[in-house]
C-alpha cells in the first residue's frame, strides 16, 4: 500500500506563447554581446567596465564543481550539459516598460493573466514587476509608499535615476569573484529589481516580481538590490515560471539585501520553473547591527538547481531565518541549502530545511554555518527533514561547520522520514483515500513552511503541491 | 438513515507474516447492539480490530465478512471506512502539520463526497458541541493530529472522531487502557450519547471496567484466536470476578494465546 506514491502531472505553467521580440543578442557568450547589451541600455562607464572585468572572470573560473569560495566549497549536481554557446544571453521582448497593463504588448500580457498576475496584484499587493526574457515589461507600486520615498523599479532603471544608490551598493555583497554564475551573471545582467525602502519606514503589504522565460535556449540573468534602511522593514516576493522545451535554459540571478541597523527585509521565494532550467542562483544578505534577514524559499520546479540562500551578520545582534522547502520529481535534482556566517557577538540564526523526493528524484541539503572570531555568545540552529517517498529517490545532507569563536552555540538536527504505513492507515481508516492521505501528510510535512507565507501564497503553495502529488494512483 | 446496519463475520481467519492469528471468528453485531470481546492479553482480540478494518499488515486467508450484506473484504480501508466502519485505535498514529480540525473535516467530506461537503459552520458548531462533551479543551482542534496527545487525550480525540463521523459499526480496540476513572467516564459519556439502533459496537478490552460505563448486550470471551464463549452482561460480571482460569477449564484449554494450536 505504501509503495504506490504519486506521479508528478504536468508541468502546468509549461504552454509557450509567440516570440515578440525586439531584440535579441546572437546566441553564444562574447565581449560583444557584452558590449552590446551595455550599449542597448544605455549604460555609464562605470557599468561597462563592471561587466567586463566579470566576463574575465567568468572565464577565468572553473565551473563550481572545483571552486573555492571564500566561505564556500560547492560540490554540485550534474552541469555537464549546460552548454554556454547555444544559450541566447539577452533577449529584449519589448520597447518600453508599462505601468498600467494595458500598455505591456498583448501576447506578453496574456502571459501574465494566465499566469493571474494582475488579479493579483489587484488583490493584495502594493507593488508588482513583471519580467519577460531579459526586461521588466510592466511595473507599478501603490502611490503612498512611493510618496513615503520607497523606491521599487526594475535595476536598469535604478541605473539611470539613481546612480549614487547603485554605486554605492552594487556588486559588494556578491562580488564578481564569488563564483562562475555570479560573474556570468554580473558580466550579462538585465533586469531584476531594486527595492530602497528609507529608514523607519515600514511596508505591511508585500511587493512583488514575477520572472518568465518564454524563449528556448534563452538565459535569463535577472540583478535584484534590496536596501532595507534603518529601521524599515519590507517583504518582497518572487515567482518564477517558464515553458516546457526539448532543450534546456539557464536561470542564474544575483540578489544582493543589505539590512541596515535595527531594519528587517523578509524574501520569499517560490520558484517552479520547468524541468528544463538550470536555476543557479546567487543569493546573499548582509544583516547590519540588530537586523533580522529572513529567507523563505521554496523550490519546486527546474532540472537542476543550486541556490544557497546566504546571511552574512556583520552586526551585534543580526538574525537571520532561513526556512526552504524543496520537492524533487523525476529527473530533478534540488542542490539547496542555506548558508550563515556570524561576524559578530550575539547573532542568532535559524535555518529550517525541509525537502521531498520523489520518483527519483535527488534533493540534497547543503548548509554552512560560520561563527567568526567576534562572534562570541552567538547561536545558530539548523534543522533539516527530509520525506522520501519512494526507493529509487535520495537524499543527502551536507552541513559544513566552521567555528572560529569561544562561547557560541550550534544546534544541528536531521531527519529522514518515509510516509509510514501507520499513518496512511490510520487516515485512510477515516475515510480519505490513499492519494488524500499521502497529500495530507506531505503537506503537514511542509506545514512549518506554508504558514510563513502570506495567506494567498499559502493557498497558491498547497495547490502546487497537491498538483505535484496528484497523480496515477488506481 | 437506511435500515439498521449489519456486521457479519463467517469463519475469519487471518494471519500476520505468514502466521496465522484469528482461527475462525463467527460474529454478528447488528444497529443497537453493544458487543463486548473479552480477553487476555495475546489471544487476537486487537487483530480481529485491525483485520476488519484492513490494515496491510493482517492477510486473510478464510472466511468472509459483510457489511450490510457488501462484501467488506473487497474494499480498500478508505471505502471500509465510507461504507460506515470506524475503528478507535488503540496506539492512533501521529501526523504532523496536520490540525485535528482539518483532518477531522477532510475525513467527513470524504464520506459526504464531492458537492455535498460540509459547511464550515455547521462543521465548527458540531465539533465545539462534541468537544465540550467530551471536555476537551478546544485548543485541540488546532492542535496536531495526535501529536504530542497523552494517551488519555488520544483517546478521547478517537471516540471525538468516532462522533464527527457517525459510522454504522463502531469498532473500539481498548478504548479504556490507560485511563483514569474520570476520563473513562467521559470516554463512555461520549460513547453512550451516539447508541441507538443506527450504530452496532463492538468493544474490545480485557477489563470489566469499561463494562460499568458502557452496558454491552453480548459478552463474548476471545482465546486461541476465535470466540470461544458468549453470553450476557453476566458474563463479564463473572470473569470479573473469577478470571479467565474457570472458562478455561471449562472448554480444556491449555494455553489461551494463539501461540498454541487449538
Amino acid at each position: 500500500m505504501a509503495q504506490n506514491i504519486p506521479e508528478i502531472s504536468e508541468y502546468r505553467y509549461g504552454f509557450r506563447d509567440k516570440d515578440v521580440s525586439v531584440f535579441r543578442s546572437k546566441k553564444g557568450l562574447s565581449r560583444q554581446v557584452v558590449e552590446e547589451i551595455s550599449r542597448m541600455k544605455g549604460e555609464p562607464e562605470w557599468m561597462l567596465d563592471f561587466r567586463l572585468k566579470a566576463l574575465e572572470q567568468f572565464y577565468k573560473m572553473p565551473m563550481p564543481e572545483s571552486t573555492n569560495s571564500k566561505w564556500f566549497s560547492l560540490l554540485p549536481g550534474n552541469l555537464d550539459e549546460l552548454d554556454f554557446d547555444d544559450i541566447t544571453y539577452y533577449v529584449k521582448p519589448s520597447e518600453r516598460q508599462g505601468r498600467s497593463w494595458d500598455e505591456v504588448p498583448d501576447e506578453i500580457k496574456q502571459t501574465f493573466d494566465k499566469l493571474g498576475i494582475p488579479e493579483a496584484e489587484q488583490k493584495f499587493l502594493a507593488g508588482v514587476s513583471a519580467q519577460y526574457e531579459s526586461e521588466v515589461v510592466y511595473h507599478n507600486m501603490q502611490k503612498e509608499l512611493e510618496e513615503q520615498g520607497v523606491i521599487f523599479c526594475d535595476t536598469d532603471t535604478a541605473l539611470r535615476e539613481y546612480p549614487e544608490l547603485l554605486k554605492e551598493y552594487f556588486g559588494t555583497v556578491v562580488p564578481i569573484t564569488d563564483n562562475k554564475f555570479a560573474a556570468l551573471n554580473s558580466a550579462v545582467w538585465s533586469g531584476g529589481s531594486f527595492i530602497y525602502v528609507p529608514k523607519g519606514v515600514r511596508c505591511e503589504v508585500p511587493l512583488q516580481a514575477y520572472f518568465r522565460i518564454n524563449s528556448e535556449n534563452m538565459g535569463q540573468f535577472e540583478r535584484t538590490l534590496i536596501i532595507v534602511d534603518e529601521g524599515a522593514f519590507v517583504h518582497y516576493v518572487e515567482g518564477c515560471t517558464a515553458p516546457i522545451y526539448s532543450t534546456d535554459s539557464l536561470h542564474s540571478a544575483v540578489v544582493e539585501i543589505v539590512v541596515k541597523d535595527n531594519a528587517r527585509c523578509r524574501y520569499t521565494t517560490i520558484q517552479n520553473w520547468a524541468p528544463n532550467i538550470y536555476n543557479l542562483v546567487t543569493k546573499r544578505a548582509v544583516a547590519h547591527a540588530g537586523a533580522h534577514m529572513e529567507w523563505v524559499d521554496g523550490n519546486i520546479g527546474s532540472k537542476l538547481t543550486m541556490k544557497y540562500p546566504a546571511v552574512i551578520m556583520k552586526g551585534e545582534g543580526a538574525k537571520a531565518d532561513i526556512l526552504s522547502i524543496a520537492v524533487a520529481g523525476k529527473g530533478q535534482h534540488q542542490d539547496a541549502g542555506a548558508k550563515v556566517v556570524a561576524l559578530a557577538p550575539n547573532c542568532t540564526s535559524t535555518i529550517i530545511s525541509k525537502s521531498i523526493s520523489k520518483q527519483g528524484g535527488k534533493v540534497t541539503y547543503r548548509g554552512l554555518t560560520a561563527f567568526g572570531k567576534n562572534a562570541e555568545g552567538s547561536k545558530a540552529n539548523v534543522k533539516c527533514d527530509t520525506l522520501i517517498l519512494d526507493d529509487q529517490s535520495t537524499s543527502d545532507t551536507i552541513p559544513y561547520n566552521e567555528i572560529k569563536a569561544d562561547n557560541v552555540t550550534l544546534e544541528h538536527e536531521a531527519t529522514v522520514s518515509k510516509v509510514s504505513e501507520e499513518q496512511l492507515f490510520y487516515l485512510m481508516s477515516r475515510g480519505l483515500s490513499e492519494n488524500e492521505a499521502t497529500q495530507m501528510i506531505i503537506m503537514g510535512f511542509i506545514e512549518p513552511f506554508t504558514k510563513e507565507l502570506p495567506m494567498e501564497y499559502a493557498v497558491e503553495m498547497n495547490r502546487l503541491i497537491k498538483f505535484e502529488m496528484e497523480g496515477s494512483i488506481g | 438513515m437506511s435500515k439498521a446496519p449489519k456486521l457479519t463475520i463467517k469463519n475469519l481467519h487471518a494471519s500476520v507474516d505468514g502466521k496465522e492469528i484469528l482461527k475462525g471468528v463467527n460474529l454478528e453485531v447488528k444497529g443497537g447492539e453493544v458487543h463486548a470481546i473479552m480477553g487476555p492479553n495475546g489471544t487476537g482480540k486487537s487483530t480481529l480490530a485491525s483485520a476488519l478494518m484492513g490494515h496491510p499488515r493482517y492477510e486473510v486467508t478464510q472466511g468472509e465478512v459483510t457489511l450490510d450484506g457488501e462484501n467488506l473484504l473487497e474494499m480498500e480501508v478508505d471505502e471500509r471506512a465510507r461504507a460506515g466502519l470506524f475503528l478507535a485505535m488503540q496506539y492512533p498514529a501521529e501526523v504532523s502539520g496536520v490540525t485535528n480540525s482539518d483532518f477531522l473535516r477532510s475525513s467527513i467530506n470524504a464520506k459526504r463526497g464531492e458537492g455535498n461537503e460540509i459547511s464550515l459552520m455547521k462543521f465548527i458548531r458540531e465539533l465545539d458541541k462534541k468537544m465540550e462533551l467530551l471536555e476537551m479543551d478546544e485548543k485541540f482542534a488546532t492542535r496536531y493530529l495526535n501529536e504530542g496527545f497523552s494517551g488519555g487525550e488520544k483517546k478521547r480525540n478517537e471516540i471525538l472522531q468516532m462522533m464527527m463521523l457517525q459510522p454504522r459499526i463502531a469498532i473500539m480496540d481498548e478504548i479504556d487502557s490507560g485511563l483514569d476513572i474520570d476520563a473513562l467516564k467521559v470516554v463512555a459519556k461520549g460513547v453512550n450519547s451516539m447508541l441507538s439502533d443506527e450504530l452496532g459496537v463492538l468493544m474490545i478490552t480485557h477489563y470489566q471496567r469499561l463494562l460499568n460505563y458502557i452496558k454491552p448486550d453480548y459478552v463474548h470471551v476471545f482465546m486461541q484466536g476465535r470466540i470461544v464463549k458468549s453470553g450476557g452482561p453476566e458474563l463479564a460480571e463473572r470473569l470479573e470476578a473469577e478470571g479467565y482460569d474457570w472458562v478455561k477449564e471449562e472448554l480444556g484449554i491449555e494455553d489461551e494465546t494463539v501461540g498454541q494450536k487449538a
